[in-house]
């Protein structure tokens, strides 16, 4: 049995579980998780039940990643670190919004951490609000689609160029729809010493709009068409790529979900979709993909 | 039940929570088609497929939210969902 | 005594009392007046004086929320702060009560922005008076220092599992050089025990912390912390005995009286101001005034049951705050007592006065003219509250 026990409220088929599932396969018993407030924090833990088997803390939105650094911290001055891993896992709203500043001061000091940012794009925990993470047209709560509106006007925030901007010696983006990969990749994130980060791509159904069985589909396809590319960094330079045979074009991701419906409407959006597709093409090109 | 100070809590305690009673459709499982691959029970988000002494799988009824994703994703489409009856 | 004593500046006396104390986790951002503390502190850590991880965040909403991830992980912990840092913090001091993280901090207690001032008040600490954290106020340098094991030993206790704040009054605390006793590592390790927690982050026994609690548990919680400040306030008063048993010095429990027991006219206030009240009122008992000081070192838990007690004779209660809340045109001591009294026999006249906000300097003739106020309302002149040192110039 995973060490992310059943029972939780997540939604049927939901990205977030299977992420916080993976990450406790990869990482074994011998870690203390660090959450923020989101989804993953909200489902798996109401009083007095909560679905986590290994040692837990959540405090609040913002200060995982403090958090996070006080816990190692206080296993080294007590001369418990040993071979534990501290591993902070939270939200894209969490992580690089709300949280941007705490991460990056635990980045900058070097704590041995490893941070997870589940990425499904929106605050999914509040109702599908937009956030820095939220792509280029995605129709959110809070950044719709509407008569004059082609949904969200800006672009992703480059998390990952970020953290390893820091210096972090390990960077990595996954998906849940690639398992094996998330999973190495996030063992050996915990294995390098130092801060080290893993952007994981979570297709959420529930805010995405599409049904819940195709979740693994979903992230498939976002990797198959170059709009989620899988790539590593260490120290600073890209050191592992997964190319792509075949790229297909972003209309096959976009139209399988209802974020994105108002592009494939009455409308010709075609200009915009263009749009689009020049970041999987900007993907393809600077991570050579292809 | 005594309330445990610092909101601590003990660990796997969901459990007690059978969350099989939300779905509406069921997987059914046809091992005849299976190939034993393995990836309904890595995708499913509750973790509740389990393996069977003969190297088959059989997902927990009791916790099962019937998501589809093993359906969906069995590349023997071994697995078909069927709408749960009363 | 007196050869014990060194000169030393006042943040300088509290970072050795915290290094003596042994935390094992310190984090650190740069504010003012607090700042001398935690350099004191670095100093300590560079020297190799003190084994402890030290970290240098990048913000106050960091520092705080660093500790909580230590203390839940079981280390004993200490930051520092003011002003605008303990207001960057405010979300997470509530967080660390309902958690119960036994978290210690000094408060160097200086005004709030806007406008911006770096000079002492008490608005910083007064206006989180509803988190859910110890707050004690030092008189003077001895009594900040010798707090400091007295509040770890408080937080730390298994009954009361609550964060505190020693509150100690900006740069006439904190950059003042007085004598002072240094705390004893000897008597500090016999004084205070290791911290060890029953429940940590431990991969050996896994538990949760923070879970969400909805309408059918939130308010157990918020009971619970309730009843661990009534514990506090008897630990509070053993935790002082127990201290000069070992160490030789007393500082009161949770209030302290300074010719109180005859007086007629009482302040009360809370702070540094303490030695100047001391200085007037020895200056007017020559004189034959009945003039007495009701200390209150203990803010949260508020010794309702205490104060009650020592104002038997009272006819006139002054108290002095040098925080105000806005709109109510009242500093909180001043509601705080009146409430206090309300349900009791003693329904003596109570007069506010603030003052001292942003650091203006509180002399003794002030004092003096804030007393004779108190003699009006014997003859019917009664004044609620009031600024006390208003200038008319600018007002």
């Amino acid at each position: 049995m995973s060490l992310l026990k059943p029972g939780h409220r997540g939604c049927a088929g939901c990205c977030d579980a299977l992420a916080g599932k993976f990450m406790l396969d990869a990482l074994g018993e011998d870690v203390i998780v660090v959450s923020p407030t989101g989804c993953l924090e909200v489902f798996t833990t109401p009083y007095p039940e909560s679905a986590w088997g290994v040692p837990w803390v959540h405090s609040l939105f913002e200060n995982a990643a403090a958090v996070a650094s006080g816990v190692e911290a206080a296993l080294k001055a007590l001369g418990k670190k040993n071979n534990t891993k501290v591993v902070a896992i939270g939200g894209d709203g969490a992580t690089l919004d709300i949280g941007l500043q705490a991460i990056s001061g635990a980045f900058e000091r070097g704590h041995d951490i490893t941070y997870i940012c589940v990425d499904n794009e929106a605050y999914m925990n509040t109702g599908i609000q937009r956030s820095g993470a939220t792509p280029l047209y995605a129709s959110t709560t809070t950044s719709p689609a509407g008569k004059v509106s082609i949904g969200n006007p800006q672009h992703k925030k480059n998390m990952p160029a970020i953290m390893a901007a820091h210096g972090s010696p390990y960077v990595a983006t996954a998906s849940i729809a690639y398992a094996p990969d998330m999973m190495k990749k996030v063992k050996k994130a915990a294995q390098v010493k130092g801060p080290t980060y893993v952007h994981v791509h979570a297709p959420c159904c529930t805010g995405w709009k599409f049904e819940g069985s195709k979740t693994i589909e979903v992230g498939r396809l976002a990797v198959e068409t170059a709009m989620w590319p899988l790539y590593e960094m260490e120290n600073g330079e890209i050191t592992g790529v997964r190319k792509i045979k075949n790229r297909k074009p972003v209309e096959e991701y976009l139209k399988v979900q209802g974020r994105f419906k108002h592009l494939f409407g009455k409308e010709d959006k075609t200009e915009d979709i263009k749009k689009i597709q020049a970041i999987a093409d900007w993907n393809a090109k600077h991570f050579g993909l292809e | 039940m005594k309330l445990v100070i610092k909101t601590v809590v003990k660990p796997g305690s969901t459990r007690a929570n059978k969350t099989g009673a939300w779905r509406s459709f069921m997987p059914v499982f046809d091992h005849k088609l299976c190939s034993k691959c393995g990836i309904c029970a890595i995708y499913c988000p509750e973790g509740i497929v389990n393996k069977l002494e003969n190297g088959y799988f059989e997902p927990d009824y009791e916790y099962c939210k019937g998501c589809g994703i093993c359906a969906n994703e069995c590349p023997k489409k071994a697995i078909v969902m069927v709408l749960e009856g009363k | 005594m007196r050869k014990n004593m060194v000169v030393v500046e006042g943040s300088y006396a509290v970072a050795h009392a915290v290094k003596v104390c042994r935390p094992n986790v310190i984090s650190a951002y740069p504010i003012t007046p607090q700042t001398h503390i935690v350099e004191d502190l670095a100093q300590f850590v560079a020297d190799g004086d003190m084994n402890c991880e030290y970290m240098n965040v990048e913000s106050e909403f960091s520092a705080i929320s660093a500790l909580i991830g230590a203390s839940a992980a079981g280390a004993r912990t200490y930051s520092s702060t003011t002003s605008q840092g303990l207001a960057l913090m405010h979300e997470v001091l509530f967080n660390a009560s309902g958690m119960r993280l036994p978290i210690v901090m000094t408060v160097v207690n200086r005004a709030l922005s806007a406008p911006i001032n770096i000079w002492n008040d008490q608005q910083d600490s007064i206006s989180q008076r509803d988190t859910g954290w110890i707050q004690l106020y030092a008189e003077d340098v001895q009594e900040s220092a010798d707090m400091t094991p007295q509040i770890y030993k408080l937080a730390e206790d298994e009954d009361v599992l609550l964060p505190a704040m020693s509150c100690m009054d900006g740069f006439i605390l904190s950059h003042v050089y007085e004598p002072v006793i240094l705390l004893e590592q000897s008597l500090t390790d016999e004084f205070l025990p290791a911290y060890n927690p029953e429940f940590v982050l431990d991969p050996k026994n896994p538990m949760s912390f923070g879970a969400f609690a909805d309408p059918s548990t939130y308010t157990e919680f918020r009971y619970k912390q309730e009843k661990a400040m009534g514990v506090a306030l008897k630990k509070i008063e053993e935790i002082a005995n127990e201290f000069k048993d070992i160490y030789g010095r007393y500082y009161g429990g949770l209030i302290d009286g300074y010719v109180l027991d005859d007086a007629q006219i009482v302040i009360i206030a809370m702070g540094s101001i303490i030695g100047t009240i001391k200085d007037t009122i020895d200056e007017l008992r020559k004189e034959g005034e009945s003039v007495g000081l009701l200390k209150v070192r203990s803010f949260r838990p508020f010794p309702t049951e205490a104060i009650r007690k020592s104002l038997k004779n009272a006819r006139v209660i002054i108290t002095l705050d040098k925080n105000i809340s806005i709109g109510k045109n009242e500093g909180a001591l001043c509601t705080e007592i009146k409430a206090c009294l309300y349900n009791t026999d003693n329904r003596v006249p109570v007069i506010g006065f603030m003052l001292g906000h942003g650091g203006r300097d509180i002399p003794i003739h002030m004092i003096k003219k804030i007393i004779n106020k108190a003699k009006l309302v014997e003859k019917g002149i009664f004044v609620e509250s009031e600024f006390a040192d208003l200038r008319e110039d600018l007002a």
